[in-house]
């Protein structure tokens, strides 16, 4: 057992463990939190595959602008100290064995596939780096980059009209 | 490092994000839920992309083999950038007319 297989034990249980207290803790700002957790041992899975580049991005859109602006609504609506209504506990039983269900067919369809047993590269490999990423961004791949910015305009706009008052 | 470990990995992500969005009822709990399952999707991309390189189809593509995938997390992240604005605006304007964040409350469509 070597360090990169250590390293990427740790960040899974890293990652499962905090994905789950995000789905059970009952406050909201601890469920944010708790999903940044996520998002850094994500950000680590991608340093560990050599991705630099998307795990930057990864901190700062994920784990910086989008979870700040989850707090911001949570602490906007004080929901910190309401608890959720008094639920169905079948309901949550079903949600979590059809859940489970998925993961399990998911799992077993893997046994058959042709990916199975191949390699990842792990620490080496340069498609990661931000040269070769940049290069591909603004030749190939110019056009939708340049409508991703009429989607950000698009949804900026919405984002005023939705939320503005009558 | 085999890939199936970062299939499994990323499965169960995918589906603890599906029973969040089954179990939970606030909106912006599942909406959180929505974006971890992105995320899971994003780190399976990742892992593909780097899964041929010890294998690639053609000489002069071994260097930028797995580029694309890359870039679709990017372009993803891009749209979920823009799909939390959106959605959290929704999520204000429903707290602004009914008073609560419950998905509960949402069932006007059915009667």
């Amino acid at each position: 057992m070597n360090v990169t297989e250590i390293l990427f034990g740790i960040l899974t249980v890293m990652a499962l463990f905090s994905a789950l207290l995000m789905i059970t803790s009952k406050n909201p700002v601890h469920s944010v939190l708790w999903l940044i957790v996520t998002f850094f041992s994500i950000s680590g899975h991608y340093i560990l595959l050599n991705a630099q580049f998307l795990a930057v991005v990864n901190i700062i859109v994920y784990a910086g602008a989008i979870m700040v602006l989850f707090l911001f609504v949570i602490m906007l609506m004080n929901l910190n100290n309401t608890a959720e209504p008094k639920k169905n506990r079948w309901l949550k039983l079903v949600g979590g064995i059809a859940g489970g269900c998925l993961f399990l067919v998911l799992v077993a369809a893997l046994k058959d596939s042709e990916v199975k047993r191949q390699f990842t590269e792990v620490k080496t490999g340069d498609i990661g780096l931000i040269k070769n990423l940049g290069k591909e961004l603004f030749s190939t791949y110019v056009v939708p980059f340049e409508i991703s910015s009429i989607l950000f305009l698009s949804a900026m706009v919405g984002a005023v009209v939705i939320g503005k008052k009558e | 490092m085999f890939i199936d470990y970062y299939i499994i990995l990323s499965v169960a992500l995918f589906c603890i994000g599906i029973v969040g969005v089954l179990t939970r009822r606030n909106a912006i709990i599942i909406f959180m839920c929505v974006e971890l399952m992105l995320n899971a999707v994003n780190l399976l991309l990742v892992a593909f992309s780097k899964m041929h390189h010890l294998t690639p189809p053609k000489k002069e593509l071994a260097a930028v083999a797995g580029t694309d995938g890359q870039i679709f997390v990017f372009f993803i992240m891009v749209v979920a950038a823009a799909e939390v604005s959106v959605g959290l605006a929704i999520i204000v304007m429903m707290y602004r007319n009914i008073h609560s964040v419950d998905v509960n409350f949402l069932n006007r469509l059915k009667h």
